[in-house]
């Protein structure tokens, strides 16, 4: 191990921190609506009813599921229990949250 | 071939046995099909592969998942002039959860090894941001990433601010083809801030076989809140070698949210080295101490398919080298039957 590579590389991956925190920076908005990387095109039916309950299922959605991906476009009514069940087992939702994204998925 | 018969007439089994308890519980079909190509030092493959998931309720309490890879490589062959191809198909888990509470699932069958993260979270081809996983993915499993045995795993609390959970599994020994894995034993506990989005975890696991050898490992994960920005990072050591990754992607909000043609654009980067503690390797770890970086730029269009491109020079003392990837993957995702 050459140790020029690894200040290299330690230096490489600050620099890039830096820029993406600045970047972040300027495109950060006071007022916090519903996360848009979450929320889903407008086809589905998780947009179209902007109701309370929706609201806190996007929330929850960005709280406990978009750390390991995106949602998909469009889930059908008919697999959105599996869904969840499936889901909870990898990301430990608790009942009452998964009974928010269950609403989010399918209102 | 016969092995994915026998996997196929198992999945129809399931499905018919699975009788939802609800109409939203019907078996889904999940996963990825995508088409890769990589030219390391100026060779190229390509890759088609296909990864479904099954998932399917039992009664209110039982869930059986399933994964399975298939894929076929087509790779230059210089002694042909021309290209020879080798098929890969491998079912990665196939398990029986039971939802015993909200702080615990059992889990019976084979799954996916709990250490580090990459494995349960990044190991299927739509979710991952690079084509390929990081150099020390299969430190600690006998680099199967699959273990056979049981499971306890779930959330030992949770709170608004935090919650801490909790894998712990033991694995036999099997050496059948199709669920190939080593006697072991180990676990994972993690903490998450969700109002933070910040999680940090540490995994441990011990094979009990031939040398029993101890295995340490860590992560780290943030996605700031209100961005579509996400560092993910994981260090490994075990007895002979260890390692870290650090990977970030992001997309843009600021023109026009991400479904606007700039806010698709995703850059994304790694960073890798892995180290050689001595000579002796029981692990799938490079020979040489060797450094990564992976620049990459991917393009999520819509209809769930995503673009991935990405550039990687790779420095050790076995030589530096360049290695080139692209790849288009469709992420599908229905009912295993219409429904009413
Ligand atoms: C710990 C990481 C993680 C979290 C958190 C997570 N998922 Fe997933 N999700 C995955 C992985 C990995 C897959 C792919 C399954 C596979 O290939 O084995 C997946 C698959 C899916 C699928 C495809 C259908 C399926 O069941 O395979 C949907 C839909 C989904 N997740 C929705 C969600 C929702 C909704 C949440 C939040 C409640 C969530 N996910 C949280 C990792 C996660």
């Amino acid at each position: 191990m050459k140790p020029n590579y690894l200040s290299g590389g330690v230096f490489l991956v600050g620099l890039l921190l830096v820029a993406t925190a600045a970047a972040m920076q300027a495109q950060a908005r006071p007022s916090p609506p519903a996360p848009s990387q979450t929320a889903p095109p407008p086809n589905t039916p998780a947009k179209a009813s902007a109701s309370h309950d929706a609201d806190n299922g996007d929330l929850i959605f960005a709280q406990n599921c978009s750390r390991c991906h995106r949602a998909p476009e469009s889930v059908s009514p008919r697999i959105a229990g599996t869904v969840l069940r499936h889901m909870r087992v990898r990301a430990q939702l608790s009942q009452t949250d998964a009974e928010a994204v269950l609403r989010f998925l399918n209102p | 071939m016969a092995r994915l018969a026998k996997a196929a007439a198992l999945a129809l089994a399931v499905i018919s046995l699975a009788k939802p308890a609800h109409a939203q519980d019907t078996p889904l079909i999940s996963g990825g099909a995508g088409f890769f190509s990589n030219t390391p030092g100026g060779q190229t493959s390509y890759l088609p592969e296909i990864q479904p998931v099954l998932a399917a309720p039992i009664g209110k309490k039982f869930l059986i998942e399933s994964r399975a890879l298939l894929s076929e490589d087509f790779f230059p062959n210089p002694s042909v002039h021309g290209y020879d191809h080798a098929e890969f198909i491998a079912l990665q888990y196939l398990q029986l959860d039971y939802l015993a509470s909200r702080h615990l699932t059992v889990v019976a069958g084979s799954f996916l090894t709990p250490f580090n993260v990459f494995n349960e979270r990044l190991s299927q081809i739509w979710v991952n941001p690079f084509q390929d996983g990081p150099l020390i993915e299969s430190i600690a499993d006998f680099s199967s990433g699959t273990s056979l045995g049981a499971q306890l795993r779930g959330s030992a609390l949770s709170r608004r601010k935090y919650s801490l959970d909790y894998a712990a599994y033991f694995s036999a020994r099997s050496s059948n083809q199709q669920f190939n894995a080593g006697r072991a034993a180990g676990g994972r506990l993690s903490l998450y801030l969700p109002e933070k989005r910040l999680e940090v975890g540490a995994s441990y696991t011990r094979q009990l076989q031939g040398v029993h050898e101890n295995f340490y490992g860590a992560h780290a994960w943030w996605e700031p809140k209100d961005t579509a920005f996400r560092l993910r990072s994981e260090y490994a050591r075990g007895h002979h070698a260890q390692g870290y990754w650090v990977g970030v992607d992001y997309r843009s909000q600021a023109f026009g949210g991400l479904d606007s043609w700039v806010g698709r654009i995703e850059p994304i980067f790694r960073f890798q080295q892995t180290f050689r503690r001595d000579n002796a390797a029981s692990d799938t770890l490079p020979a040489t101490n060797t450094q990564r970086a992976d620049f990459g730029l991917n393009y999520n269009l819509p209809h769930n398919t995503r673009i991935l491109t990405s550039y990687s020079r790779v420095f050790s003392a076995a030589g530096n080298s360049n290695l080139w990837e692209t790849g288009i993957v469709y992420r599908f995702l229905f009912p295993t039957w219409k429904g009413k």
